[in-house]
């Protein structure tokens, strides 16, 4: 299946955007937030972006405060996902300009829809930014 | 653009947001949700919530289930806003609906009829919504309420539609894929689409399809090499491509792909061959990005027929990513050096030094991976090395999940490789004294066997020196505290059979171990048990050579309470010890025999012992023997005979339910079809059922006019993206290939010894200046071997694989050059071979004197020169919709370049990763104005920068 979940995390191992491509009940999310967040937050910089947490490869990314965390499975290609993340922040930031936690945060509903348009059923189907950000921006017109 | 176009959220959300923004524990920020569930309560069960305040109170549900709070009380009100006709809020609505329940929660129901009005909807965004909506709401049971809409939105005119309806289907596919599995040709179909992103899209179902069953896909080969040599010649348009490198996801797909496809199959990978070293070439190992590419060329290289020129570059591609000062290209080159030495096991040697780098590298991900790669390079050389640092590591981890994992490798390879018994056992002991709980049972049983059994040849006395070694160590290890239970039993057993053999160890002295071992586990039986029969096996010895032993009081003590235990098992087992006891030696030899732990026992099983006892008590009278399935009813003996056992036990208890009733047979089939009428209320269900049938026919029908197509159309599908010039390149340089090969495979001739050695040298002298210490160069060689022994081999291998390749030598080159031969004349007559072509769609295609990929190059094509004209004559009735996308390249195009710079620059700042803060001054050009304005928004609503929490405004890129 490829992606399992993409987490967004800051600092503090508060989250800020969860979004699973399997079901996982709520307690489940919140032990799997915990442990993944915890490991990936002790970890320096001169390590890899890689950890192994159980069965899934977390690849991680730092941008300021935030963390962003894929969750794949053990054949995906490392390098590429660790891209994949960069791609998302690069259409968040043309998207918001400058994008910072806040932006996020107080448009959680466009981060979903930016991340509902680049990954279905846990593939990446869509990384063309303008394909990305034309149904947000045609929604944001009509309403 | 969204932050600038108004926060036009309530303050109340604002102040949520800011004061979840700037909360700084856990329990502060949970104090905050608790007392927003409560105010969201209230609130959301008010009957007339104005729409667009409904909206941001679903938002802030999304925040509380985020938070791990549960929200189920607010999910009925996010199934509501579905049902709304603005776009913004149906797609909220949805998105909630997603993000809570899952596809087998019982509101689903009331949302797939919603799904299905919007399917029909006029506003394309709308479907598209819908269409997400579909890939996580939709189970089983609903998919066919669905499905006959969505495959007729695989034809829609909007891309983004069709590129949506692809990935429903595969949803469906991987829930349920017999319900769709008369539309698997669609996703042929759609490989085609002259949108590139609904190409892109529909390589994920294939990809599925194709990882269950490769063979119906082999006629897709050229397809995707095709595919991918326009992709990596950038005909697809600008904005596909990621920091210069065009689709590169696209292209990552595809190899995976092209890897499965040409796995075993010659024919298949040669097909590949020139594309992968046409990718290798063009590789670019500055950026991740390109090194992503280039690690996927390895997998595939590494996986479909091997050719000595790409395992070349393929190597060559490894040793760069493993020099790199890079972590994460170091990990790929660990792992891609695990894929190649598949192949070829001798390209560990070259790269030994950096593998034991990694090893030794503080960062357990890396060391992990670096394990992972000497569990597949093991050999019986090597393995005590490697076996040894595995369980150093092993002891030193407290993850379980990973502990269990390198301990089953551990035991895997000590019985695959163990050079000597004595080492098995002394590696098996640590594996079960450090991680005993985690192994497998069956683990201990085959220590116990191995034991038992020796070496299986003649030679008694080495394998009584096994077992006193065994016994040895065994009374050693018993000294430390907390030993795993099943550790325990092996030792109890060994102890057992053959703590006293050598006479080393007295009786007594063993028994009281024993004893002590089965005292200090008070709450494991089954270590009891062992521990108990283990005594009983040592008095039995002894009683049988005839020595009187008296009983210890720790064990008269041992067996009283086991007698008095509340495991049956255990009471037998002390019972039966205190039988032994009296009886007399020859009685005792014959019951427990001296290490007859692999003798057979013989089972009589007709009990002919007992003949006489029988005969003389029929002579008296008594009756004979009736088998007890014969015992009742006499007269059903025949039926009985026949059937089954299960039958036949049935005059006992039953436990199981009473069959239905066989009435109810033939009504079953109509019951079947019911469920899914009252699952959805509409009777689309039974229409859906209805038509199944005829798109099969159809689309079989339209395969077979596809493949009449094949030999109609000329055109190559390689033109849809790009100048038609293509196929005249591809025949020439497939016939220059084959010359390569045939150099390649010359070359191989000396490769042996000459470009080895040079290559050692190089990295020779590449190291000098690092100084490697003395010791690694030791772990070097005792994990890579002595280059002396090696030598002798690889001269021996090495000449079978020259007599072998002079032969394949010849009829490759036959092959290929009947190949080039049989290319360059496609090439110039230009048929090319099946391909995404004979899946055209006819049915859009009103006009066919118009090539649709025509006007695609046209469209797409890289020469701006071209585009206007065509477009604007052969687009403007047909697709408005791809001039309006493809229109504004050029408008995006400054802009996108302009970005471009900023980003790489960013993006150098987070590789340096330290020097990120410092740069972020260089890079902002425009960018503090914003970040101003953003500020002055943010004071208005309220939120100051300078609260507790400055994070929350820095610039994500700063």
């Amino acid at each position: 299946m490829g992606i399992r979940f993409v987490l967004l995390v800051n600092k503090q191992g508060q989250t800020r955007l969860a979004q699973y491509y399997e079901y996982l009940t709520l307690d489940e999310r919140r032990a799997l937030e915990g442990e993944i967040v915890r490991k990936c937050l002790a970890r320096t910089e001169h390590q890899c972006s890689f950890v192994e947490h159980r069965n899934y490869k977390v690849v991680y990314r730092r941008y300021a405060s935030l963390f962003f965390l894929v969750g794949v499975d053990n054949d995906e290609n490392e390098l590429a996902i660790l891209e994949f993340i960069h791609l998302l922040v690069e259409t968040m930031d043309r998207h918001f300009g400058n994008v910072c936690e806040l932006d996020i945060m107080f448009h959680l509903e466009k981060a979903h829809f930016m991340l509902e348009e680049m990954v279905m059923n846990g593939c990446i189907v869509e990384t063309n930014k303008q394909n990305i950000l034309a149904p947000i921006q045609l929604m944001d017109k009509a309403s | 653009m969204g932050s600038q176009g108004g926060w036009g959220q309530s303050k109340e959300f604002l102040d949520l947001v800011k004061s979840i923004g700037e909360a700084r524990s856990k329990a502060e920020e949970d104090r905050i949700v608790l007392s927003e569930i409560e105010t969201l309560k209230r609130r959301i069960a008010d009957p007339d919530v104005p729409r667009r305040r409904m909206k941001e109170y679903i938002i802030r549900l999304v925040y509380v289930e985020m938070l791990g709070h549960d929200a189920s009380f607010g999910y009925i009100h996010a199934v509501k806003m579905t049902h709304d006709d603005s776009l913004a809020l149906k797609r909220t609505g949805y998105l909630a609906v997603t993000l809570f329940l899952n596809e087998d929660h019982d509101l689903i129901i009331l949302i797939v009829n919603t799904i299905q009005k919007d399917l029909r909807s006029d506003n394309y965004l709308v479907v598209c919504a819908a269409l997400t909506a579909c890939c996580r709401l939709i189970n089983e049971e609903t998919i066919p309420a669905v499905l006959p809409q969505v495959v007729e939105l695989l034809g829609h005119p909007k891309e983004a539609v069709r590129k949506k309806a692809v990935m429903a289907l595969h949803r469906f596919y991987q829930r349920a894929p017999g319900s769709v599995s008369h539309l698997l040709s669609n996703f042929r179909k759609r490989l085609c689409d002259s949108d590139p992103g609904v190409m892109g899209a529909t390589l994920c179902p294939l990809f599925d399809l194709i990882t269950v069953d490769r063979s119906p896909y082999k006629d897709l080969v050229m397809s995707f090499v095709s595919i991918l040599k326009q992709v990596a010649e950038k005909r697809l348009p600008k904005s596909y491509e990621y920091h210069q490198t065009p689709a590169p996801f696209i292209q990552i797909k595809l190899l995976k792909i092209l890897a499965l496809l040409g796995n075993g199959d010659k024919q298949a990978s040669e097909q590949m061959y020139t594309i992968l070293g046409d990718i290798f070439r063009k590789g670019e190992s500055t950026s991740n990005i390109g090194n992503a590419i280039l690690y996927q060329c390895i997998c595939c290289v590494s996986s479909i027929c091997p050719n000595t020129k790409l395992l070349e570059v393929a190597a060559e591609t490894t040793s760069k990513f493993l020099k790199s000062d890079n972590h994460n290209l170091r990990y790929m080159g660990i792992d891609a050096l695990g894929r190649l030495i598949k192949i070829n096991p001798e390209i560990a040697e070259e790269h030994q030094l950096a593998v034991i780098d990694c090893l030794e590298d503080p960062d357990d991900t890396l060391k992990r991976k670096t394990f992972e790669l000497l569990y597949k390079m093991t050999k019986s050389t090597n393995v005590e090395v490697i076996v040894d640092r595995m369980i150093e590591y092993m002891i030193n981890i407290n993850d379980h999940h990973y502990k269990t994992e390198i301990a089953s490798r551990c035991v895997e390879l000590a019985e695959q490789y163990a050079p000597s018994n004595h080492w098995f056992i002394q590696t098996m002991n640590k594996v079960f004294e450090h991680a005993g709980d985690l192994v497998n049972v069956r683990v201990a049983h085959n220590l116990m066997r191995l034991i038992a059994e020796g070496f299986g040849d003649e030679d008694e006395g080495a394998d009584s020196q096994l077992r006193s070694s065994a016994v040895d160590s065994y009374l050693r290890i018993l000294g430390e505290p907390k030993l795993p239970s099943v550790f325990l039993q092996v030792i109890c057993w060994v102890l057992g059979e053959y703590g006293t053999m050598d006479g080393k160890y007295s009786a007594s002295y063993i028994i009281g171990r024993l004893c002590d071992v089965a005292e200090a586990h008070a709450t494991d039986d089954t270590v009891k048990a062992y521990a108990t029969t283990a005594i009983m096996k040592i008095f039995s010895f002894e009683i049988a050579a005839g020595k009187k032993l008296e009983m210890l009081p720790e064990c008269q003590s041992l067996i009283d309470e086991l007698s008095a235990s509340h495991s049956t098992d255990l009471q037998q087992r002390a019972y039966e010890l205190q039988a032994l006891l009296g009886l007399d030696a020859h009685v005792v030899e014959s019951v427990m025999p001296l290490d007859a732990s692999c003798e057979d026992i013989e089972v009589d099983r007709s009990l002919s012992f007992l003949g006489s006892f029988v005969q003389q008590s029929l002579e008296k009278g008594a009756r004979p023997y009736i088998p007890d399935n014969e015992r009742s009813g006499m007269s059903h003996i025949s039926n009985f005979r026949s059937q089954d056992p299960h039958e036949v036990s049935s005059h006992g208890l039953r436990f199981e339910a009473y069959e239905l009733p066989k009435l109810a047979l033939p009504s079953n089939t109509p019951i079947s079809l019911v469920p899914p009428t009252d699952l959805v209320p509409v009777s689309e269900p039974t229409y859906a059922r209805d038509i199944q049938p005829p798109p099969k026919v159809a689309t079989s029908s339209d395969a077979l006019s596809a493949d009449i197509g094949v030999k109609l159309r000329l055109e190559g599908v390689q033109k849809k993206w790009g100048k038609p010039t293509y196929s005249s390149p591809a025949a020439s340089s497939s016939s220059s290939t084959s010359q390569k090969t045939v150099n390649g495979v010359t070359h191989l001739d000396g490769v042996g010894t000459a470009s080895a050695q040079t290559r050692d040298n190089l990295y020779d002298s590449r190291r000098q200046h690092v100084e490697v210490s003395a010791e690694k160069q030791k772990l070097a060689a005792s994990l890579f071997g002595a280059s002396s022994s090696k030598n002798e081999k690889k001269a021996s291998s090495h000449k079978s694989i020259k007599g072998s390749t002079g032969n394949v030598e010849k009829s490759t080159t036959v092959v290929k050059t009947v190949a080039s031969s049989e290319s360059s004349k496609q090439g110039t007559s230009a048929p090319p071979p099946p391909d995404l072509l004979d899946l055209g769609e006819p049915a859009p295609e009103s006009k066919p004197s118009i090539d649709p990929f025509q006007q695609l190059e046209g469209l797409l094509g890289p020469t701006p020169v071209q585009t206007t004209p065509e477009s604007s004559v052969v687009a403007g009735p047909k697709a408005p919709d791809l001039m309006a996308l493809y229109g504004d390249i050029p408008i995006t195009n400054p802009s996108g370049s302009s970005t471009n710079p900023m980003v790489t620059n960013l993006y150098a700042a987070n590789k340096n990763s330290q020097g990120a803060t410092n740069v972020s001054t260089l890079k902002k050009g425009p960018n503090p104005q914003d970040s101003l304005e953003k500020d002055a928004i943010a004071r208005q609503v309220g939120v100051t920068p300078s609260g507790k929490n400055p994070n929350l405004f820095r610039d994500l890129f700063g």
